[in-house]
């Protein structure tokens, strides 16, 4: 890949929102290269979509829970866990799914309205599944970080307003 | 207390013009700034966890006059690294508060009274001043917007008289970004040889370059004998508040720099040199980042100011444009003025930095995206309702 590609996917995926004119004055492009740049990345599933990173527990009376799983389960002759792990990442409470390495084969992220909602979620959905020998699930109490972004960061300029 | 009590040269000496804009700067609410020269990213945490870990191990106590040895080799092998220069950390690098107090050192090292030290306008606010205290006289020469503001062999050889003991370079440069490549750094060499002229190179922005690596002028041939290598952690490394930088250079310059530091600092603070220590073993990576930001901040803040009709060359490094505002018939201070109380954009006027800096600002890119944005959009009104 071009390195002004690259360069395009670090800003889109720290800032969805830069808009073309301002990303081709930063990489010394036309705005309508950017453009044809953006709609290749799109078209090679490179860019899969533009999200916002919310922090719920700043949005008033949102209520909500989210739980990490890990869950073991017995890869299926043929198609490994692709196939458990589709099963799974189906299901719209479920927020990510990755297949790890050590001591639990899925790491499965679920968000619910409340604790019950997630509970039943992995008592009904989850562990009643063919494959699925066991689940442990972690309820999240508190997000510090969350893809590169520090909750609650402090982002005041300490700097004097004019220096040498 | 009357002012009859201070000494003649101090009271003689010019308050910064820079100070001026801070104190009108300061008092405004809604200023969007970029008259600040310093990077706006934080310290990369391993350093500010390197130099926590080394207080929670006691290490309060003073290091050698020097700096730490350890620090002092590791830097030895960055310049290597970098530059190709080799330094004995044990003779010829000097840990220093602030790439500052290098350059004072180093100025009171060399001169006599009356000796003449060449400074390249524009320049960094400190250097006619330094060399003033020192007791040495500034000779100015103006690099121009002609030769892309960086100076010429010819301007050098004819600033030259009987007395000039040393000059004065910044590349890459505060305020103008401009680089000198190492074609143009041999050039001057020669006249620096011929006139057998010390060169205090102040290399404070040298990882900041964005087109071509900056080159050293200790990197020229027959200048590392006649060269002081002055650097440090501000700007690349984001640590402007943990005052330390270093000068590198022949041995008797050194221990000669060495002594009046003893005297005068005993040391750099030890848990800046043990956070400084990390920044050069762990932060490339983090420079590497921080430098990808400010290259595209400068390409956007070039193409907006040429945009709105303030032309602007695309300078090689540091975190400094520095357009012309020729066009819209103002003196700089009256164009940082005006733009300051009628659309809250601080900058800083050119001629702070030398009578060359006139009808140029200073605009600092160090700063986000969003605020650079932001900044452009009202400059870009402001030239427009008064633009000749």
């Amino acid at each position: 890949m071009e390195q002004k590609e690259i360069e395009l996917l670090k800003l889109l995926e720290k800032n969805g929102r830069l808009d073309t004119i301002t990303i081709s004055k930063m990489i010394d492009e036309d705005p309508e290269t950017v453009e044809e740049m953006i709609v290749k990345l799109e078209k090679e599933h490179a860019i899969l979509g533009y999200s916002t990173l919310v922090d719920w527990s700043n949005v008033y009376e949102y209520e909500g829970v989210a739980a990490l799983i890990d869950v073991k389960v017995t890869p299926v002759r043929g198609v490994g866990f692709d196939k458990i792990a589709s099963r799974i990442y189906r299901f719209p409470e479920v927020k990510a799914v990755y297949l790890m390495s050590g001591a639990y084969d899925l790491s499965v992220s679920v968000e619910g309205k409340t604790m019950m909602e997630v509970s039943r979620f992995v008592s009904e959905k989850l562990s009643t599944l063919d494959t699925v020998i066991s689940t442990t699930t972690h309820f999240i109490l508190k997000k510090y970080k969350h893809d590169g972004i520090i909750f609650d960061e402090d982002d005041d300029d300490k700097r004097m307003m004019v220096s040498p | 207390m009357s002012s009859q009590y201070l000494a003649k040269q101090v009271q003689d000496l010019k308050p910064s013009g820079i100070r001026k804009f801070f104190d009108l700067a300061s008092k405004m609410e809604n200023v969007v700034s970029l008259g600040v020269g310093e990077p706006d990213f934080v310290t990369p945490w391993n350093v500010i966890e390197a130099s926590y870990h080394s207080l929670e191990q006691g290490y309060t106590a003073y290091t050698a006059n020097a700096g730490l040895l350890e620090l002092r080799e590791a830097i030895s092998e960055y310049l290597e690294d970098y530059f190709s220069v080799s330094y004995d950390p044990e003779e010829q690098v000097l840990v220093t508060v602030g790439a500052s107090q290098a350059i004072d050192i180093a100025l009171r090292a060399l001169l006599n009274p009356g000796d003449e030290v060449i400074i390249v306008e524009p320049c960094f606010v400190a250097y006619s001043s330094a060399v003033i205290l020192a007791g040495g006289v500034p000779v100015t020469v103006s690099a121009t917007s002609e030769n892309a503001f960086k100076v010429t062999p010819e301007q050098i050889e004819a600033a030259v008289t009987e007395r000039t003991k040393a000059i004065v370079l910044c590349s890459p440069n505060n305020p103008t970004g401009a680089v000198l490549n190492a074609k143009e750094l041999a050039d001057i060499a020669e006249v620096l040889c011929n006139h057998d002229i010390i060169a205090i190179s102040d290399e404070i922005y040298a990882e900041l370059s964005y087109d071509e690596k900056a080159s050293s002028l200790a990197e020229i041939d027959g200048m590392k004998e006649r060269t002081i290598l002055i650097s440090g952690f501000s700007k690349s490394f984001a640590m402007t508040g943990w005052r330390l930088g270093y000068a590198a250079g022949p041995t008797d310059i050194i221990q000669a720099m060495t002594k009046i530091h003893q005297y005068t600092i005993m040391c750099a603070p030890t848990m800046a040199q043990h956070g400084a220590l990390e920044a050069l073993r762990n932060g490339r990576d983090s420079v590497d980042n921080m430098t990808t930001s400010y290259r595209q901040r400068r390409n956007f803040v070039v193409k907006a100011l040429n945009e709105m009709g303030l032309s602007c060359h695309l300078p090689g490094g540091a975190f400094y444009v520095f357009p012309s505002i020729k066009a819209t018939g103002m003196s700089s201070e009256e164009f940082a003025e005006k733009l300051l109380a009628e659309e809250r954009v601080a900058v800083v006027p050119g001629n702070v930095f030398g009578e060359s800096g006139e009808g140029y600002i200073r605009c600092s890119y160090a700063t986000s995206i969003k605020q650079l944005d932001e900044a452009m959009k009202r400059m870009s009104r402001f030239v427009e309702n008064h633009i000749k």
